[in-house]
């Protein structure tokens, strides 16, 4: 249990390969020019507009994420490791989603239990025998990646619907190429700013069958109240497409149309970053306000892409996780190249017997749960308050999945004037369309309390560049 | 028998509306129990587009209509040939997996009481149970016309005691769903005589999937299986989802739904 996490700048005391440019780069660096860039940085963050929606907080609840100066660095042999994994899962998870919806051999073989995919919440009866465009369900996959030593990575989850953050990956890079313009000179960093242009591509490669020429794209989000709306204007922004709200997009016929200044135009693909829930009030919640009426029923019927198709979320689902290993064995016949960390399910008794027994030690979460709320991170936790959670779930077992606490490497991190390591995490975005892309870098969350391991930017994390160095 | 429908629906706006989109689950499939010699959905006025069969195996279609319109009238008139298949619903066409079934909706939902009246009730088969969860409903819940209001759970009609067909179907959906048996709600047509105990051509009852036999159909308002008076029009895991028809309208105002259903009996040839 204690031992100690993986450093990713040191090794025996010194430094490895991938962070010797910027090892070299610091000890030119003055400590007060640097606290005066960071200052610089946040404020280039401020005037972006940039923050970030803090939930569960009274006042106050829009603030900017910290940004670390300090990149988080791999080596291109190191990435391609990684790259092969995520974009493994990644086909796995598609697979999946095709086959629960169509012939459902997976449950059939007796892999997943049935229940556990048909009485999902997550898993939709309205889109059974609808083939989507390449067959693709999930087009952008975030999967949230912690290392704990030079080969070792565990996925902690996977994001198939709508995962946010991309615009923070590209927003770190452009600040950090204006702040050290020269770093950038004498070192080869894989870019990241081509992640738009895959973007489109990939919605533009799932173009529903019934659209003839250059498909039209649309961003459709929930509203300026969303928290991630930011990000949604960034995309639609940087793609050149629309974006658009429920009220915006209506169904005639057997298509769905945008209104524009030079009347309706028809939409063949629309990147949703609303929930399937939301999406259509003939399909879902008759009471949503947020959808647009008739849209299931041109997608069903072929005449638009939903970009994630309704119905993914049931391949991220914290149930469904533990069976990703078995996934890519059963569908790819490959062995996994992510590790799976173990998981208990507290919905089955011995299972349960064992969390409680260990909650000392162990990461325990909420099935439905997300961004890092409603947790116990045992060690880090006092007597007390692993008692009261013990009776939280003891109330509800099913509702909680327990994990042991990983020891998360660590990265330099610039805090009080000076660097100390500070747990990290990753995630890459995957995209899913007549290619499989991994854009070679992603968001790094870096927990800056020492010794913290929750990186969620809702709990006090901040975010770092990501560089992907050649070897 | 050969059945001659006629289903009339009317909305009246208060105001006249910009734009309405209804999406219809109005079309029978066909099976062993009835044979479709024609049906024929109309609106006037109205684009019918983006169609497809859904997992359940029924036809869906949108309908759009562009205002402003202060009235719409659907209009169904078909012709069905039906066979009695002493309940059993054989040769229908779907994707969807008997255990989806045991979702639980809003309007399903179990509540201790429900468990543990199913868990009495219940008895060695899965035929015999959903048979007796039917008589069970047909005694403690009276049907009553009027007696209920939108919205109505399994849970509120039990506490109720009574209900109209919509409500007894949800409770006998709750009760087998709770004791392992998937369980949807079926929309159909129902051909009563004159000196019949209900006079609702537009009817609603359950199927219930018991193991070796497939879907049953189950009528706990008439405490019997659908036979030859029956059409089944669509299904889904309640009446919500099962709606032959959902609709928006955008614009102001209330709007009054009339509805008039006649299924007839025609002379075989």
């Amino acid at each position: 249990m204690k031992k100690e996490p993986f450093s990713e700048m040191y090794v025996n005391g010194k430094v490895r390969k991938a962070y010797a440019v910027l090892s070299e780069w610091y000890n030119t660096c003055d400590p007060d020019e640097l606290t005066q860039k960071q200052k610089e940085a946040e404020t280039l963050f401020r005037r972006i507009g940039i923050t970030f929606a803090v939930y569960g907080q009274g006042q106050d609840a829009e603030r900017l994420i910290p940004f670390d100066m300090m990149p988080r660095v791999f080596l291109e042999s190191e990435w391609r490791l990684l790259e092969r994994g995520v974009k493994q899962r990644a086909r796995a998870l598609n697979t999946f989603l095709w086959d629960v919806y169509n012939r459902r051999e997976i449950l059939r073989a007796g892999i997943i239990p049935k229940h556990l995919v048909l009485q999902n919440e997550a898993y939709e009866p309205a889109v059974v025998g609808i083939e989507p465009a390449r067959n693709v369900y999930s087009h952008i996959v975030g999967v949230d990646i912690v290392r704990t030593g030079l080969k070792d990575f565990y996925v902690l989850e996977d994001n198939c619907r709508t995962p946010s953050g991309v615009s923070y990956m590209l927003e770190n890079r452009e600040i950090m190429m204006r702040m050290w313009p020269d770093l950038f000179k004498q070192t080869r960093i894989q870019p990241v700013e081509d992640y738009a242009r895959l973007l489109r591509h990939t919605l533009e490669s799932v173009a529903p069958a019934k659209c003839e020429g250059e498909p039209t794209l649309a961003v459709l989000t929930p509203g300026a109240f969303n928290s991630a709306y930011y990000e949604h204007s960034f995309l639609a922004d940087q793609m050149s497409v629309e974006l658009v709200e429920g009220q915006d997009l209506f169904v005639d016929g057997d298509f769905v149309y945008m209104r524009t200044t030079r009347g309706p135009r028809r939409v063949d693909v629309i990147y949703r970053r609303i929930d399937d829930a939301f999406l259509d009030p003939l399909c879902f919640k008759p009471e949503s306000m947020l959808g647009v009426p008739g849209l299931m029923n041109v997608y069903r019927s072929g005449g638009v892409q939903i970009c994630s198709a309704p119905g993914a979320g049931v391949a991220d689902d914290k149930a469904i996780y533990t069976y990703v290993p078995e996934m890519i064995r059963f569908y790819l016949g490959e062995e996994p190249i992510l590790k799976n960390v173990d998981t208990w399910r507290c919905s089955e008794s011995d299972d349960l017997a064992y969390v409680l027994e260990h909650l000392p030690e162990l990461v325990v979460k909420e099935v439905h749960g997300s961004g890092g709320y409603g947790m116990l991170v045992g060690p880090a936790s006092t007597k007390k308050q692993i008692a009261d959670y013990a009776e939280r779930i003891k109330q509800n077992p099913g509702n909680y999945i327990a994990q042991p606490t990983l020891a998360l490497s660590t990265s330099p991190t610039f805090v009080e004037q000076q660097l100390a390591p500070r747990h990290v995490d990753l995630r890459p975005y995957c995209l899913v369309g007549d290619k499989i892309e991994l854009c070679p870098g992603g968001l790094t969350r870096v927990a800056l309390t020492e010794g913290s391991l929750v990186v969620n930017s809702s709990q006090g994390g901040g975010v770092k560049d990501t560089w992907v160095l050649a070897d | 028998m050969l059945l001659s429908i006629d289903h009339q629906t009317s909305y009246r706006y208060e105001h006249p509306q910009r734009r309405i989109v209804q999406s219809f689950r109005m079309t029978p499939a066909e099976c062993e129990s009835q044979q479709v010699m024609g049906w024929s959905v109309e609106v006037e006025g109205a684009c019918f587009g983006a169609s497809f069969t859904d997992g359940g195996g029924d036809l869906v279609q949108t309908m759009t209509l562009s205002g402003p319109a202060s009235t719409i009238d659907v209009k169904i008139t078909g012709t069905v040939r039906t066979f009695d298949t002493a309940g059993v619903l054989k040769g229908h066409q779907e994707l969807n997996d008997p255990g989806l079934y045991l979702r639980e909706t809003s309007l399903t939902r179990v509540d201790d009481a429900i468990r543990e009246l199913a868990a009495e009730t219940a008895c060695e088969g899965a035929l015999d149970t959903a048979h007796a969860f039917t008589n069970l409903v047909a005694e403690r819940i009276v049907y009553s016309p009027g007696s209920t209001a939108h919205g109505h759970t399994a849970i509120d009609t039990l506490q109720a005691g009574q209900g109209v067909c919509q409500d007894q179907s949800h409770l006998l959906i709750a009760l087998a769903r709770s004791a392992g048996i998937p369980a949807r709600y079926v929309t159909g047509y129902l051909l009563t005589d004159a000196e019949g105990k209900y006079h609702e051509a537009s009817h609603a009852w359950t199927e219930l999937f018991v193991d070796g036999l497939g879907w049953v159909g189950l009528d706990p308002t008439n405490r019997c299986c659908p036979d030859e008076r029956y059409v089944r029009l669509g299904s889904g895991l309640d009446a919500q989802e099962a709606a032959p028809i959902r609709g928006v309208s955008f614009g102001h105002g209330t709007e009054i739904m009339d509805v008039a259903v006649t299924v007839m009996q025609m002379a075989q040839q």
